[in-house]
């Protein structure tokens, strides 16, 4: 049985439709990719999933019970836990202290805690005193992974991690996925940059002007098939 | 040495402004919410403490002990059912509901306790002195300048070594992505005004123990209470005490050349500071 799925999701930003029924399935241990150009309606998957947006309470079932209408704080209780867009780590907090407010709702115990987390990426360990916001681009990363990681969720959603990074510091990021997946946790990654989707996931959602245009194996898709769903060549 | 006198019974003043404003300030800087109610809450405490000394008969000390979790609630449930639906960009609509609730405590205390000035009694205490050297100062006003310390090393405290503390710090920057990350924005800022309601009604008990109190003063404190958060930089405990010493010595000095320049100091020494520091003596980093 599948852990998360959206059943005809459908998203709105006051009179603008951002999703026009989009089904995604996510299976225990698996993760997928949803890649898409910008304004497909990635981020608003996301926004919708984590319940940052709120939706028909049908629209989103995690675990079987239907969690669309839910606000956002229930949902990251539930065990789905959000890395946002453009990091938006806590100014006032430092390193450490944004490390754990992701286990102020849920205290879980598992595989994640603050030392699994600084055995993941050592140098959050190193600047665990300093302010969040006076990190590097790709370090501020490594601690909204990590603030994410830290309460054990089921889910991880990772919306545009690599955007605005050098391709080397996203490589250092994407080299800790085996381990997020080994710990048991389901991830969702939102990504422009294709080939690192491809490479993570596997399976693939193309999005285009809010509906899922492709999806499949990475393996089984060819290069023009994720072309054309990308940019809208629809052939056939 | 009338002047170190006016300048250690200025300083001791600025104790109890930073009383009042302390609760202000911490509702400020977590919610972002200036409650214009705040005076009169504070003097709505004074009342409660009042009606637990007389009923009880307990000691104002104790009263105020009595009456701390209950103004918690108070502050909880105004929080919850009141402030939290009027939150949000647009900061006119808490101003103008803090302002309606102002009238409404005024008239409520008015309908239930009069006009009648009344104060709490603590005996002897009130008018007993310690000498420090040439200079003579009231126990109450030392006791006074010591609880605001202590109120703002407790709060620092709850900020910066609590779990409670990283949730306030969290959702001040972020409502948003602290409820993403599994914080409840709502019940942080309820708890909030909890807290700064228990600081009211240690500020009720020194207010109503130094002087006489009626359902109109809240206003006129909580000018001064302002002045103290403003000069000191928005949303930093120890700035409003800095603040509420400044307010307070140039209160005590202008009334020692002339007991008209009290007030009228007191509101110079603000425009001042404000003029050379238009974020305040201690602003937060960035906001």
């Amino acid at each position: 049985m599948s852990l998360l799925t959206t059943q005809n999701l459908t998203a709105y930003y006051g009179d603008f439709q951002a999703l026009f029924g989009v089904n995604i399935e996510l299976n225990a241990c698996e993760t997928i990719a949803i890649i898409g150009a910008n304004g497909a309606g990635k981020t608003t998957l996301m926004r919708s999933i984590s319940g940052v947006l709120r939706n028909a309470t049908n629209s989103v079932l995690f675990e079987g019970s239907e969690i669309g209408a839910k606000e956002s704080d229930a949902v990251m209780r539930d065990g789905i836990a959000m890395v946002p867009e453009g990091r938006k780590l806590f100014p006032s907090l430092n390193v450490k202290e944004n490390l754990l407010i992701g286990t102020y709702g849920r205290k879980v115990k598992g595989y994640w805690t603050l030392e699994a987390i600084y055995d993941l990426f050592p140098i959050l360990q190193e600047k665990a005193e300093a302010p969040a916001t006076s990190l590097s681009g790709g370090q501020q990363q490594m601690v909204a992974i990590g603030r994410a990681l830290i309460s054990n969720p089921k889910v991880l959603l990772c919306d545009e991690i690599s955007l605005g990074l050098a391709p080397v510091v996203i490589k250092d990021i994407y080299a800790a996925f085996p381990r997020i997946k080994a710990s048991g946790a389901s991830v969702i990654v939102v990504e422009q940059d294709i080939a690192q989707a491809l490479k993570v996931a596997d399976r693939v959602y193309c999005m285009m002007e809010g509906r899922v245009t492709l999806s499949g194996k990475p393996s089984d898709l060819t290069r023009e098939e994720i072309q054309d769903a990308y940019f809208g060549r629809i052939t056939k | 040495m009338i002047w170190i006198d006016s300048l250690i019974q200025g300083i001791l003043l600025g104790g109890l402004y930073a009383l009042f404003a302390a609760g202000l300030s911490l509702v400020f800087g977590i919610m972002r919410l200036v409650n214009l109610a705040h005076g009169d809450l504070i003097v709505f405490s004074a009342y409660i403490t009042l009606a637990f000394v007389s009923l009880l008969g307990l000691h104002p000390f104790l009263a105020a002990f009595v009456a701390a979790p209950m103004m918690f609630g108070i502050g909880w449930l105004l929080q919850r059912l009141v402030l939290n639906r009027v939150l949000g960009p647009d900061i006119l609509p808490p101003l103008l509901v803090t302002f309606g609730l102002s009238i409404v405590l005024q008239n409520a205390l008015l309908e239930t306790w009069s006009a009648d000035s009344r104060r709490l009694s603590v005996g002897t205490l009130e008018t007993s002195s310690l000498s420090l050297g040439p200079i003579t100062v009231g126990v109450l006003p030392v006791m006074t300048f010591i609880t605001a310390i202590l109120v703002i090393v407790v709060l620092n405290q709850i900020s910066f070594k609590t779990e409670l503390g990283r949730a306030f710090r969290a959702t001040s920057d972020d409502p948003v992505t602290a409820q993403l990350m599994g914080i409840r924005p709502n019940s942080i800022f309820a708890t909030a005004m909890g807290l700064a309601m228990v600081i009211a009604v240690i500020a009720a008990l020194y207010l109503g123990i130094r002087a006489n109190f009626d359902p109109s003063i809240g206003p006129t404190r909580l000018i001064y209470a302002f002045e103290a958060v403003i000069i000191g930089g928005l949303g930093s405990l120890w700035g409003t005490l800095l603040g509420g010493i400044i307010i307070g010595v140039a209160q005590t000095i202008g009334a020692t050349i002339n007991p008209e320049w009290q007030i009228l100091a007191g509101h110079i020494a603000f425009l001042v500071v404000i003029s050379i520091k238009p974020r305040g003596l201690m602003p937060r980093a960035f906001d």
